[in-house]
């Protein structure tokens, strides 16, 4: 019979912690989907050497700190204006990888504005969006991405689309626009859906290297601690209530419009 | 047939108690300790060694990134 | 000597960014200073010096564009007129706690609200106090005459990269608008990549080599005691511009019992005023800011003791007036200190001035 000790050798070694991701602990609450994604996107930037030239733009939100978990160069933004930060980075240094980091209440509410138009000018960056329904770090209050009849801090009786209009699904949205090039939605409450995901985050960061424009890729997440659960409580309840409005899978996959020629 | 032999070392102290590696893992080898870690979560372990295939899905779904998988053929 | 031009002010402005190896301009229509976009989309300074430009979809966006390319230790700047800059001050707060340099020129129109687009220095307070939120402050370059619009778009990026801090350049839709001779700057080189490296490669987000640390802007600390560390640390900054770079132009002051205080504009107004007034055997001498912040009080408080008083003739409803007279009342006098002005877009004439000089002090 061999020993725990005997297996514990560099040799055997098949998953640990990837070198690009600090040894700070993350302050995100237990099970937050914040901490996967960091994980993996960390992993690819180790894995596809890209560190030297990645800079990353946090978000405000409970990300506000990713730049303490990913040893890259980073800068924090105002609250959704991060594309307009990357922009400014992308367009005076054409040959960083530059993302941006948001969460739904940054990106999809206040945010809104600069996400559309950086989508439409095809800025060659990688987006992450994070989309838990709720916002996070401010206590659980009402995001635009809520679902219907979902309780939150300032929907107590849930939200009511005759005052609060409906869930906004900026990923659609954005697909539509010809700037995007690579536009998908994932999720990473299970091994498989962590590794789908992994793919298609490094799918996203090889379109920005080859400049095709911009890659949207849209997390449906989990906030336990804002939805009042346990981790894996949350976990069932995002498969049963938000998969449905927000449907999985890859809605654009090509190389952004190129300009007509001019005559 | 070559047999396969896992082993997870979970870091205790950034451990957050989460359950997910629990629920993740397809042998049952995981489990929350009834002991706390110094910030007070109850941190993962192998509850059920003997089981384990090293087969990554608990570090995979790991938030915290406090697991390390080894696996061996045997 | 330099070229030789006839040109508008906000053209100026764009001619200048490019001369002085600026690497990016981001900005959003408005009037009076459209120009400044205007000229750089039709010199194409992406085919020359490599300098971008870009429309952006606000003037939130604009400055924020800024930010992110300032984060990489590049020359970058931005121009609007009054709402646009009142739109811009959420990320001008964050970029001056980040300690970033960039310049963001205003343009300034009448207030408050839409107001008119005529001319105005109504955002006096705005730009020397802060404006956004939190205690910092900028460089204020405040130029008088198209020639100043080339000059100061150099010194104000030196300025802006010695202290790490964005510099803005007051001005209003007056110079934006006059044509006048100047003398363009010579051509420097933009920075190379390397020299960013070598110059601000302990601050600036150009990706992380091995050989250090990585770098992070911010204007976020939640531990207070380190935030105010952070603070003491700009309040430092800022007593230093404090005295070494108080800029000011005098006419006329050494034998003068009655001294004028404007800037930009006004001070243009007020130097014909002078004459007119000496010409009436009044002494008037006239004191031009050139920059706001630091607010030159040093020269007002050695001025206080050997004069009669001072008017300050702003295009406001009298904001200037306040630096001058905390400067009078720290240099120890109790000299009179009195206010001109007029709002909503009108420049006030040179008789005006002379006879509110006479109503106040003879």
């Amino acid at each position: 019979m061999m020993e725990i000790k005997d297996i514990l050798k560099p040799e055997n070694l098949v998953y640990g912690k990837s070198k690009v991701l600090t040894d700070t602990i993350m302050h995100y609450c237990p099970g937050c989907t914040h901490g996967v994604i960091h994980k993996i996107l960390a992993e690819l930037i180790e894995e596809m050497g890209i560190q030297e030239k990645a800079v990353g733009v946090a978000p405000v939100g409970c990300a506000v700190f990713a730049y303490n978990y990913i040893d890259v160069d980073w800068q924090e933004a105002a609250h959704g204006r991060a594309p307009a930060l990357a922009t400014g980075i992308v367009r005076l240094n054409p040959d960083k990888f530059v993302f941006t980091y948001q969460g739904d209440g940054d990106l999809a509410s206040i945010g809104a504005g600069e996400i559309i138009h950086a989508c439409n000018r095809g800025e060659n960056i990688l987006v992450i969006f994070i989309n838990n329904g709720i916002y996070g770090m401010t206590g659980g209050q009402m995001a635009p991405t809520t679902l219907e009849n979902m309780v939150t801090s300032t929907t107590p009786f849930g939200r009511d689309v005759e005052m609060n209009g409906y869930p906004l699904k900026m990923t659609d949205l954005v697909a539509q626009l010809p700037g995007t090039s690579y536009v998908t939605r994932q999720s990473a409450q299970t091994p498989a859906a962590v590794r789908k995901c992994k793919r298609a985050l490094k799918k996203g960061i090889q379109n920005v290297l080859d400049k095709k424009g911009t890659s949207f890729i849209e997390v449906v997440s989990t906030c336990n601690s804002g939805w009042k659960m346990t981790p894996v409580q949350a976990n069932k309840w995002m498969e049963d209530h938000m998969f449905p409005y927000y449907p999985l899978g890859d809605m654009k996959d090509c190389e952004k419009e190129k300009p007509v020629e001019k005559n | 047939m070559a047999k396969i032999k896992g082993a997870v070392v979970v870091d205790n102290e950034v451990c957050k108690g989460c359950g997910l590696c629990v629920e993740a893992c397809p042998e049952e080898v995981l489990a929350l300790n009834r002991e706390m870690n110094s910030r007070g979560y109850h941190y993962s372990y192998m509850e059920n060694p003997d089981a384990c295939i090293g087969c990554s899905n608990c570090g995979v779904v790991c938030p915290d990134a406090c697991i390390t998988v080894y696996r061996v053929k045997i | 000597m330099g070229e030789l031009r006839l040109m508008k002010g906000n053209e100026v402005l764009a001619e200048a960014a490019i001369r002085c190896g600026c690497d990016g301009y981001f900005g959003y229509p408005i009037t009076p200073q459209s120009e400044v976009m205007e000229t750089l989309m039709e010199r194409q300074p992406w085919n020359e010096t490599g300098m971008v430009v870009l429309q952006a979809e606000s003037e939130v966006a604009a400055i924020n564009m800024v930010y992110g390319a300032a984060g990489t230790g590049k020359k970058v700047m931005t121009s609007s007129s009054s709402p646009g800059v009142s739109l811009m001050l959420e990320g001008i707060s964050y970029i001056a706690g980040a300690e970033l340099p960039c310049l963001i020129v205003n343009v300034q129109r009448g207030g408050p609200g839409l107001g008119t687009i005529q001319p105005s220095q109504a955002d006096y307070f705005q730009a020397v106090k802060g404006g956004g939120h939190g205690d910092y402050k900028l460089i204020v370059l405040a130029p008088s005459s198209v020639q100043e619009m080339n000059d100061f778009v150099d010194l104000a990026f030196e300025l802006a990269f010695k202290y790490r801090n964005p510099a803005m350049i007051l001005t209003d839709g007056a110079l934006g608008q006059m044509m006048e001779k100047v003398e363009l700057s010579d051509y420097k080189k933009r920075w190379t990549e390397n020299e960013i490296a070598e110059k601000w490669g302990s601050w600036a987000t150009t990706g992380k080599p091995s050989s250090r640390n990585r770098n992070i802007i911010t204007s976020l600390e939640l531990d207070s005691c380190k935030m105010e560390m952070n603070n003491r640390r700009f309040q430092e900054k800022y007593r230093q511009m404090e005295v070494e770079e108080q800029r000011y132009e005098m006419f006329s002051c050494d034998d003068a019992e009655y001294i004028l205080i404007a800037f930009g504009t006004s001070a243009r107004v007020c130097q014909k005023a002078t004459e007119i007034a000496r010409n009436k055997g009044i002494a008037v001498g006239l004191l031009r800011p050139i920059t706001l912040f630091p607010f030159p009080a040093k020269i007002i408080g050695e001025l206080a003791p050997k004069v009669k008083g001072f008017l300050t003739v702003e295009m406001n409803a009298g904001q200037m007036v306040e630096d001058v007279k905390q400067a009078v009342y720290e240099a120890g006098c109790t000299r009179r200190v009195e206010f001109y002005g007029r709002m909503g877009g009108i420049i006030p004439s040179p008789g005006e001035v002379v006879e509110a000089i006479e109503r106040n002090f003879l």
